[in-house]
């Protein structure tokens, strides 16, 4: 089974970004970049099921500019075998992302597509289910358990009030969520290694997708704040408060 | 012109959000149908034909759509997708699942989460774990979107049905099979519509202590539990209670946070509260910074004292 996994470089987590003065956008210059969380579950899902004898093959795939190097690396250092950058200067939204998966997925005749159930930068959690829509191919989204078994896979979600399992069989789009395992850390020579392999870059254009934005960004601002809180010095007193100044009768 | 719902339901009642995305679909202005996909599912349609102010339900009944399995309610959205202006939902797993698959099979974009209606085409909703309002304006013919649905309001229930069309699901083949599902079975009052939600975090130290500590203060305020990723990630709390970023949002009127720092991925999913109360020893949590009564104080005192004092 050959097993390609999808990977974003968003803003790290810790960071709390910028917005530029004039509000025409966020302001990452400079900031610490990595490699979407999800997508890293995805990575290390991949190479379990490579270290268990089930994949044959894992390829990372990402998609931007020569940027996303450093996390083509990272993910080859985890264990992956083979690096492709889809590169492009354009801002990629979901259903360009899925548009210019699609021919490599068919390229590469991936068995299994792994892929973060939503990047942290833009939350939109739609990439995965759009590609296998594309694909026409099964989907399990935000998975926190994948069994397989020969062909047949069976696929624990999460979803709201609880969990569901699906089963089905390959070729299939699984998207990941973070309780699905705990990626490894990077080995400090896996990683000079990987800086030594090759990564092949394709070119956006050369996919003959149709990659334009669909979503113009007008602003971006602040979130409005919460009007500042007071300390209360004790359960009574938060009580009593609660109770004068919010009408809540507990 | 008309407006297209996607209805969340169990097979056999209406999810709540539907009454608030039909708020948010009266911003077109235009006749709202409300599609309710299933198996069996005759009396769900009569539950929709109820909402008041829709123009027709749509009920698609077969099989394959038992589950209501992404593929199947997706290929049936595409099939009817082009006689609509707008196809929205209210954001939960079941649409986020669904909708993004539908969009691709039009072609078209989708707005995930939207907090804000501002024009016909233009939306604001929030990225970087709700650090930043973003505002879109979508090109597409078609606009599919998801809405928060604590920002809209509620609909009514109307005494006078709606009328409710059967149509034909396109029939494919898919090898995905549903086999189990393990939802939760609570007395208390669904997280995401609870007037009270107290949360635990990782200081909770156990799934024991989590329960002995907070459910009898639950039972007595008549809350919902709710959990930061940290404890539910030790197995402290179940997963569908996480509340945040990566699990569901929540606006109750009162939102108690115990032992909770305070990450914003964590309040990303509670800072639309009416009131909240943070308790954590941690004088610079930054819980505090999005609270309204703060208590400084340690949880293994302070909850057993509240629990008795109401
Ligand atoms: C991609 C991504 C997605 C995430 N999604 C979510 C999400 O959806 N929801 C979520 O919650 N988190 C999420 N997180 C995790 C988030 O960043 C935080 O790590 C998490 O919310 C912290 O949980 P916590 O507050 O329980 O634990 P901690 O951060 O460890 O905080 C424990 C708090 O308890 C206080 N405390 C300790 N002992 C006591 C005591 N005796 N009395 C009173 N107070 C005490 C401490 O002062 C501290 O503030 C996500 C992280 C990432 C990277
Ligand atoms: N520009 C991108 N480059 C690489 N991967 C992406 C990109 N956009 C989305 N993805 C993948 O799709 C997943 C879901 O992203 P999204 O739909 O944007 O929330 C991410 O976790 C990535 O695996």
């Amino acid at each position: 089974m050959k097993i390609l996994v999808v990977i974003k470089r968003v803003v790290d987590h810790s960071i709390k970004v910028r917005i530029k003065p004039d509000g025409s956008d966020v302001d990452i210059t400079g900031v610490k970049m990595s490699i979407n969380p999800f997508d890293e579950n995805a990575v290390e899902e991949a190479i379990l099921l490579k270290d268990k004898g089930v994949a044959s093959e894992v390829v990372v795939v990402a998609l931007g500019t020569a940027a996303n190097q450093d996390v083509l690396r990272h993910s080859l250092a985890m264990g992956a075998d083979r690096a492709v950058l889809i590169e492009s200067e354009q801002d990629l939204q979901s259903l360009a992302v899925a548009k210019l998966l699609k021919p490599l997925v068919l390229r590469e005749q991936a068995d299994l597509i792994l892929i973060g159930k939503q990047a942290i930068d833009d939350d939109a959690g739609q990439t995965g289910q759009m590609l296998a829509a594309l694909l026409d191919y099964p989907q399990a989204t935000f998975a926190s358990s994948i069994q397989v078994a020969e062909n047949a896979i069976e696929v624990t979600r999460e979803v709201d009030g609880g969990t569901e399992t699906l089963g089905l069989t390959l070729p299939a789009v699984i998207t990941t969520d973070l309780r699905l395992n705990e990626p490894r850390f990077v080995k400090l020579p896996n990683l000079m290694m990987a800086r030594k392999k090759a990564i092949e870059t394709v070119s956006a254009s050369d996919l003959e997708v149709d990659i334009q934005p669909r979503l113009k960004l007008i602003k971006v601002a602040e979130p409005p704040a919460r009007k500042p809180g007071i300390k209360v010095n004790s359960v009574q007193d938060l009580l009593e408060k609660l109770r004068a100044h919010e009408g809540i009768q507990i | 012109m008309k407006v297209l719902i996607l209805a969340e339901h169990n097979g056999s009642i209406l999810n709540p959000s539907v009454y608030q995305a039909v708020t948010a679909a009266q911003f077109w202005n235009a006749p709202i149908d409300v599609l309710i996909a299933g198996h069996e599912v005759q009396a769900v349609a009569q539950q929709a034909a109820l909402i008041a102010g829709i123009h027709q339900v749509i009920h698609a009944d077969a099989p394959q759509l038992k589950h209501q399995l992404a593929e199947h309610v997706a290929k049936l959205l595409a099939s009817i997708g082009h006689e609509y202006a707008v196809i929205l939902a209210a954001h939960s797993s079941f649409s986020r699942n669904i909708l993004p698959r539908a969009a691709a099979l039009l072609d078209v974009a989708m707005i995930s989460d939207v907090l804000d209606i501002q024009a016909d085409n233009t939306y604001a909703r929030a990225t970087y774990a709700g650090n930043v309002l973003t505002t879109l304006q979508s090109k597409d013919s078609i606009q599919v979107l998801t809405v928060h649905s604590s920002n809209f309001d509620v609909v009514e229930k109307s005494s006078t049905a709606a009328e409710v069309v059967s149509i034909q699901a396109p029939n494919a083949e898919y090898s995905t099979r549903w086999l189990s599902e393990d939802r939760a079975q609570s007395e208390r009052p669904a997280l995401s519509t609870a007037k009270i939600v107290i949360s635990g975090g990782r200081s909770l130290g156990s799934a024991e202590t989590f329960e002995q500590l907070l459910s009898p203060l639950a039972t007595k305020l008549g809350a919902a539990l709710g959990a930061t990723r940290a404890a539910v990630d030790a197995g402290y709390a179940p997963n569908d209670i996480q509340v945040g970023q990566t699990g569901v949002s929540v606006a109750p009127d009162l939102y108690i946070a115990v032992g909770v720092s305070g990450a914003v991925q964590h309040t990303y999913g509670m800072k639309d509260s009416k009131i909240v109360v943070a308790i954590n020893q941690d004088l610079d949590a930054p819980i505090f910074q999005v609270a309204d009564y703060g208590l400084v104080a340690d949880l293994f005192e302070a909850i057993p004292e509240l629990t008795a004092a109401i």
